[in-house]
């Protein structure tokens, strides 16, 4: 709410921002509405952690069956290195190859928010007690019930943290791709900061950081509903 | 399924190797272009059939059927050291076809392609597949590691590369380059030092009083959440003012832009982590451990220092690696803000649509992420308790 | 009910089960006993096909368990374990109801039924229905496992090592609850365990496995009284503590009134070890009991000579 208000308002606040910064002329950013720089930036978000997370959980199902378990040790080494490269930096190499706009960005956000999906969905796997899928397969369920009625729910707390990590990185890295030529909420911040228009920074800023913030706390919500079975206390 | 040491041929190989082929049927090993400018074309293989080396197609002889052999020690080792020799033969192939060609047209651009990086990443990943095999230890499976691409870098020191774009790249603004090393390096330090001393003593603090703990994690969980970008661009404002308003503040640097509000901004995302770990490595010490050590006389602070913090430094060396490997990353983009480093080469390079320059500044990057990973790893398995 | 033929069992080639024949009887409560890596769990879980054997064949019903889709015959089978295995994101009823909802049983006859054994299994369904497995303490939740285990009302009843993991108390209550449940509703029960006590309480048949072999068996009581082998002797002498603990108590603490057997009597104040003595002597496994006067006071069960010893702990 707050946010959405403070990306209707931002013209509003057109004094404020002349009264701090009484050398700029134009002190608030203009080429886009903020309204829409939002709902582009959270386009652009969605756009690739949905394809993230269809393919990091489904990959993590993948190296957890036993046709797929020789794999794994594999692709944790892939991962580890691929957490290495800083999101920026899959940013910076996609572009020049796939040229410039919302493409390369989205191609780069999925594949770095990738990582932390699969990670999560890996080790949300293992949280699931032995004794739990053996008595599920004891009792008669089938491979794939096993799957969607107890490992997929045991772990979905963890997977859920994964696509966390991934999706408030992908926020800040959308942030970013406005270098790339994509229009988010980072091009005010980008153009201020190239035009010394310290105001535009600010804006964009603040409406980044406060996004970020308020996905964060849905996540928090959701995670506190999905582990309701494990009662009180849940790790930092 | 039997299990991985029963069955007959190595599923994870016969994997690595098709990718391999499928990479290279698909992708350009080497790209060509007039000049630094324009965008290069494949070089067909016709162009680099000269170049075929022994050390090109002894280890693909070698590789290509490993994946059939019966998994034991002897097949993980010819297999480690083919994929090593493989990407040597292949850099050193890269080396020579460069060189030919700038001998053709001295402004030409000889590039690796796609099809280069894929097979530098697998071969990397076959032998690190058979080494984790070989050396179940961490310890001496680093060293190996080490023994395996060193030749790799003697390759790179030698010369023989220096035609290739990157390198060019390189030779043509090595002073640039030296300064967003060393840069990247203080902005590095200048971000760690201060966060250790000041994220141990707090995670100590936190760790004895829970109601502390708290609060703090709410604090540092929000600061972590706010992306760089706009940590950065939010601390313009106030930095700014804050070196008009005293100006012996201006004199030592601090201002609205450039190093000091990026180390400030790596500093509390680095709190994080650095914390955390704190925390949680003397939350793993036993607490029978403790109690053995109270009941034996030891006064508090002699079980901090003696008993604690020895038991908690496998994670607490572990949260440094983290905190490095991801301040490094995040400094890159505080060459928005114009803090210098790699990303500084980064954006200009991403500016001017030159990818060879945006990977003179990915390359060091993600090198010095991967060297401090693999350090710190290194210390941490020394830590290991041996059975 | 099930029928073993020279079924055998390898891991990495060496033999888990080897060449075992074995019936289970309808209605029998039969006990595979024996030290740790016998084989038990490996018989056990052949059954419903958890494990698949390598050799020889199994039937079930009559009809080879290769025959039956593997969810088919576990849904016939009920099945706990030692670690119970509980869903942890589940409600006791929606566990104990996991397999009558899986074979699309009616809402309100799943309901029925999960009342039904909660009450059976003493967990009060107005206090317990609705809890999570982390709000039960280990016995409770075993008491779940054993209902969710019977839920659909199988044909038979695999269980390994259930109170393997609880404490001697809660153990005995659950034992005594297990022995009443397939006393009244005389369904196949096959259990592992290796506590002979245990198996000595509850068994109506015993197999005494070793090294996935057969060493002996028999009802409780032909294994006492005749030890087959020198292993059988060792096993079976382990439980000299117990029969010692017999000693002190009466036979009338333990006298089932209103049965009235034939044939030589106890007298109500001797000890139960004497009891035991005339058990395995006469090679019998009930005995008529008499008073100090000489008036017929009823009738010892075997079975409850090993619950005294039990009580006695
Ligand atoms: N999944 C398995 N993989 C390899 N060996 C096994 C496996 N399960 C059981 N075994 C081996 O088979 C033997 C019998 O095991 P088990 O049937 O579990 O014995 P018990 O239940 O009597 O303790 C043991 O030697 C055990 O090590
Ligand atoms: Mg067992």
């Amino acid at each position: 709410m707050a946010l959405l208000a403070l990306a209707l308002g931002m013209p509003r606040l057109g004094p404020l921002f002349s009264a701090l910064y009484p050398e700029l002329d134009r002190p608030i950013y203009q080429q886009d509405s903020f309204v829409d720089l939002l709902l582009a930036h959270i386009a652009m978000v969605l756009g690739s952690s949905v394809p993230a997370v269809a393919l990091g959980v489904g990959a993590g199902i993948a190296l957890t069956r036993p046709w797929g378990r020789e794999f794994r040790p594999l692709v944790e080494t892939a991962v580890a290195i691929g957490q290495t490269f800083p999101p920026v930096a899959v940013l910076a190499v996609a572009a020049p190859l796939i040229g410039f706009g919302v493409r390369p960005a989205l191609i780069a956000l999925l594949l770095y928010g990738l990582l932390p999906i699969l990670q999560g969905t890996l080790a949300g796997l293992a949280t699931v007690p032995a004794a739990s899928r053996e008595a599920a397969q004891g009792l008669g369920m089938s491979t794939r019930g096993i799957l969607w009625r107890i490992e997929l729910p045991l772990a979905a707390p963890v997977i859920l943290a994964g696509i966390r990590t991934s999706v408030i990185i992908n926020i800040g890295t959308a942030a970013i791709a406005s270098t790339v030529g994509a229009k988010t909420l980072g091009s005010p911040i980008i153009v201020g900061l190239s035009g010394f228009n310290s105001a535009y920074v600010i804006q964009g800023a603040l409406l980044v950081g406060l996004l970020a913030i308020v996905a964060d706390q849905a996540f928090e919500r959701a995670a506190r509903r999905l582990g309701h079975w494990r009662g009180a206390g849940t790790a930092v | 399924m039997p299990p991985f040491s029963q069955r007959k041929h190595d599923r994870v190989l016969l994997a690595l190797t098709l990718l391999m082929l499928a990479s290279l049927y698909a992708w350009p090993l080497l790209t060509w272009a007039p000049n630094r400018l324009l965008t290069g074309h494949a070089l067909p293989w016709s162009r680099l059939a000269n170049g075929w080396h022994p050390l090109l197609w002894l280890p693909g002889m070698l590789l290509l059927p490993a994946w059939a052999l019966r998994p034991r020690r002897l097949v993980w080792l010819a297999t480690a050291l083919a994929a090593a020799a493989l990407l040597a033969g292949l850099c050193g192939l890269a080396g020579a076809v460069a060189a030919e060609e700038a001998a053709r047209t001295p402004f030409g651009r000889t590039s690796f392609g796609a099809a280069f990086w894929s097979m530098a990443l697998l071969c990397w990943l076959t032998a690190a597949h058979c080494l984790t095999r070989l050396f179940p230890r961490h310890s001496s499976r680093s060293i190996a590691h080490l023994l395996l691409w060193a030749p790799l870098g003697l390759l790179l020191a030698s010369g023989r590369m220096d035609e290739l774009s990157v390198l060019k790249e390189y030779a043509n603004r090595q002073d640039v380059f030296d300064d967003a090393l060393w840069r990247h390096v203080q902005i590095l330090l200048a971000t760690l030092l201060p966060a250790i001393a000041t994220g141990w003593p707090l995670g100590l603090l936190a760790f004895r009083r829970p109601a502390l703990r708290q609060a703090l994690f709410a604090v540092l969980n929000i600061i972590q959440t706010i992306p760089s970008i706009a940590l950065f661009g939010l601390l313009i404002a106030p930095l700014a003012w804050l070196a008009q308003t005293s100006p012996w503040l201006a004199r030592a640097g601090v201002g609205g832009i450039g190093m000091a509000p990026a180390v400030i901004a790596l500093a509390l995302y680095a709190l994080l982590p650095i914390v955390r770990s704190m925390v949680a490595g003397l939350e793993q010490v036993p607490a029978a451990v403790v109690e053995a050590a109270a009941g034996m006389g030891l006064s508090q602070r002699q079980i901090l220092l003696r008993v604690e913090l020895p038991l908690a430094l496998p994670v607490v060396l572990a949260g440094i690696r983290i905190t490095a490997v991801q301040t490094v990353g995040m400094a890159s983009v505080a060459a928005l803000i114009g803090a210098g480093g790699f990303g500084a080469i980064m954006f200009q390079g991403l500016a001017g649509s030159a990818l060879d320059l945006v990977l003179l500044g990915v390359i060091p990057v993600v090198a010095l992420a991967v060297v401090l990973d693999a350090l710190f790893s290194f210390f941490e398995s020394l830590l290991e308790i041996r059975p | 009910m099930i029928e073993f033929s020279r079924v055998s069992k390898r891991y990495h080639g060496s033999l888990a089960v080897d060449a075992l024949d074995l019936v289970v009887g309808e209605g029998q409560f039969t006990v595979l006993l024996g030290t740790s890596g016998s084989g038990k769990s490996t018989t056990l879980k052949m059954i419903n096909r958890l494990v698949e054997r390598d050799e020889g064949e199994i039937r079930f019903a009559g009809r080879d368990v290769r025959h039956f889709e593997p969810q088919d015959l576990r849904r016939r089978m009920g099945y706990a374990i030692q670690s119970v295995g509980l869903f942890p994101h589940w409600t006791v009823e929606k566990n104990i109801a996991t397999v009558p909802q899986l074979l699309g049983w009616s809402y309100a006859r799943t309901a029925a039924r999960v009342h039904e054994l909660m009450t059976m299994l003493q967990l009060d369904p107005g206090r317990f229905a609705r809890r999570y497995p982390h709000q039960l303490s280990g016995g409770q939740q075993q008491r779940v496992g054993v209902a969710r285990a019977l839920a659909a009302d199988p044909e038979i009843l695999l269980m390994d090592e259930p109170f393997g993991a609880l404490d001697p108390v809660t153990r005995a209550a659950l034992q005594t609850e297990i022995g009443r449940i397939h006393r009244q509703t005389g369904r196949t029960v096959v259990m592992v365990t290796h506590d002979l006590d245990e198996a000595l309480g509850l068994a109506t048949h015993i197999v005494l496995m070793n090294q996935g072999r057969i060493e002996q068996q028999g009802t409780p009581l032909e294994i006492l009284s005749g030890p087959a082998s020198d292993f059988v002797r060792d096993f079976v002498g382990r439980s000299d503590i117990g029969i010692r603990l017999l000693a002190l108590e009466r036979v009338a603490q333990h006298t089932r009134t209103g049965e009235i057997l034939p044939g030589e009597p106890l007298l109500s104040h001797n000890t139960l070890r004497e009891a035991l003595s005339a058990f395995v002597a006469r090679r019998v496994d009930r005995l008529p009991v008499v008073d100090e006067q000489g008036c017929p006071a009823g009738t010892l069960h075997f079975s409850d000579l090993i619950d005294a010893r039990h009580d006695a702990r």
